[in-house]
């Protein structure tokens, strides 16, 4: 059994020196899916049968030595939006209700081939639109670490998983901030990588500029090595990079002398709580006391990244969700004139609220007329914004910042007004523009106990210095805490 | 200031987006759409005159490959996400008399 507290590469290691078997591995996480999820609702299918199965192959071939990767054995959590062949992926959606995918995803299949368990799919905004899981068609998912509140979106399925021990892990996709914002609202590490850096390939689309699928993680290490077991090229992806060097964690080294750490304060201005800036300047402390240079910086223009990404990530939307017409697969409405009132009727009919909202902007965007003046424009201003960070980039190995501008909102109180849930995503969507690297990694609690992350975002390519930041950050985090209850 | 947004551009806009909203589901479009696009106005205070539109962030180059098939034939599996087949298709109103 695995022991509370243990990691997932522990409990890997553990695996692989026979103390633990797979199977009781899956059988505690089904035990505790069972036990909790009621009340959370983390997971929109868990595939049982499926998961003690494969549990069996994979210790075949850990016992036969052909598995000795760092995460063998170990059960996993995937957010709805990947396909997994033979598994039921709905992207949260009424149109997607009974869609059983007849391939695998490339990073589902990556997990697989490193001897991990897909126990099941994870909750979200319904595909991937929102910032509390509150859109998902299936109902909602509780924050566990703040019951009564919302965990955060779209992958708030993924993150609530890992943060209330169900799973050690879990694969999230972040388009505009759908990783790194909830794992700041649970409480756990999640990464965005690097666009490019893990194959699209079977994540349905929802931005295809800003979309990527990254790791949730109880802590660093763990977040690094499903990095290394996801990132990868892939020729399925044509927007699939080949990197120079993969072995992200061998960067987990507890060092931050000399690196250079901008804190823009554009980012730390007034629409930010408290609790959180005070959380998130301890931490930044902690590294300038380690030796990290910890200075403000000057970032610019980001009151133009919320409408420059919201014209790109809908009109994106509108395109790539066009597939959904109900012909080939999922919902199709009972009654219908002609074809053409059959897709209306079954768009209208299968698509929630939020997903017509985008996709009516940004049909509207990309509308003879308007092309020029909305979509044209947001596409030269995101290039002015990357000029911006180019500029810091130039000056600081990575920029320290905010998730989000307040710890997780109540359940019920983000939807009325979506534009205002918009703005929340302030921190995270220019990373999305620039196909930047970012990590979210607990940083403390504010006064009513609910969880605050902080965000490391990274020039292209530099994963290896966020999680070189990020775990120093952990472990002297961990050394203070034990100071302060000596 | 943003675009006015009509009647007319909901249908006309609802006409490309493949959807059928209700008439309360029109007003409410309308009202959204006006919100976010007098928020999105904001961008015209940068001069962005001389800017390239970045479609992509980095340098992509095509990817040829060969065309060859590497999947197999999946039929059965791929109907059965079928709203409606009938012998080894799918079946969709008549499109042409």
């Amino acid at each position: 059994m695995r022991k509370t507290g243990m990691t997932a590469t522990e409990l890997s290691a553990a695996i692989r020196r026979g103390e633990i078997r797979v199977a009781d591995a899956v059988k505690q996480a089904l035990a505790e899916i069972r036990e909790k999820d009621g009340e959370i609702h983390a997971f929109l299918t868990v595939d049982e049968e499926g998961a003690l199965r494969k549990a069996e192959e994979i210790q075949k071939k850990i016992d036969a030595g052909e598995l000795t990767g760092p995460l063998a054995g170990v059960p996993i959590a995937v957010k709805d939006n990947i396909c997994t062949k033979g598994l039921r992926t709905t992207c949260a959606s009424r149109i997607l209700e009974n869609f059983v995918p007849t391939y695998q995803a490339e990073a589902a299949d990556r997990l697989e081939k490193a001897g991990m368990v897909i126990i099941g799919k994870t909750n979200m905004d319904e595909f991937a639109m929102g910032s509390t899981t509150e859109t998902s068609a299936f109902g909602p998912t509780q924050n566990p670490a703040a019951p009564g509140h919302v965990p955060g979106g779209s992958s708030g399925g993924s993150c609530a998983a890992v943060a209330s021990g169900m799973v050690p892990l879990a694969l999230g996709s972040d388009t505009g901030g759908s990783i790194r914002q909830p794992s700041s609202f649970c409480g756990v590490t999640g990464m965005k990588p690097t666009y490019g850096t893990v194959s699209r390939y079977g994540l349905i689309a929802y931005g295809s500029s800003l979309d990527q699928i990254g790791p949730v993680a109880g802590n660093v290490a763990d977040c690094a090595a499903l990095l290394d077991v996801i990132a990868a090229y892939d020729e399925k992806d044509s927007t699939s990079m080949k990197r120079d060097r993969y072995g992200f964690s061998d960067a987990l080294k507890k060092d931050v002398k000399g690196m250079k750490i901008g804190i823009p304060k554009e980012y730390f201005g007034d629409g930010l709580a408290k609790d959180v800036k005070d959380r998130i300047l301890e931490a930044a402390e902690l590294l300038k006391n380690a030796g990290a240079q910890v200075e403000e910086c000057h970032l610019g223009l980001i009151d133009y990244a919320i409408p420059t990404y919201y014209v790109i990530a809908c009109a994106e939307a509108s395109s790539n969700l066009e597939r959904f017409d109900g012909v080939k697969y999922g919902y199709r409405a009972a009654d219908y004139e002609d074809l053409d009132d059959m897709y209306k009727k079954s768009r209208s009919e299968g698509f929630g609220p939020e997903v017509k909202r985008r996709i009516m902007l940004g049909s509207f965007v990309l509308s003879s007329g308007y092309y020029d003046a909305y979509y044209l424009k947001a596409l030269r201003v995101k290039a002015l914004i990357k000029e911006a960070f180019d500029r810091v980039f130039s000056e600081y190995d990575m920029i320290l910042a905010p998730a989000a501008p307040d710890t997780a909102p109540r359940m019920g109180s983000s939807l009325e007004d979506p534009l205002k849930m918009y703005l929340s995503d302030i921190y995270t969507v220019s990373v999305n523009l620039c196909g930047l690297p970012g990590i979210t990694i607990p940083v403390g609690k504010d006064r009513n106990g609910l969880p605050v992350g902080m965000q490391l975002i990274g020039n292209r390519c530099e994963e290896a210095k966020l999680l070189q930041a990020a775990y120093t950050c952990e472990c002297l985090q961990k050394e203070n805490g034990k100071e302060q209850m000596a | 200031m943003a675009e006015k947004i009509t009647d007319e551009t909901i249908d006309y806009v609802s006409i490309l987006a493949k959807l059928k909203p209700s008439p309360e589901e029109k007003i409410q479009a309308r009202k959204d759409m006006q919100q976010m696009l007098d928020y999105i106005d904001k961008l015209n205070d940068l001069d962005t005159s001389g800017v390239e539109p970045m479609s992509h962030l980095f340098p992509l180059n095509n990817v040829f490959r060969e065309d060859t098939v590497t999947n197999g034939d999946d039929r059965e599996n791929m109907l059965r996400n079928a709203p409606e087949e009938k012998d080894g298709q799918y079946v969709v109103p008549i499109t042409i008399e």
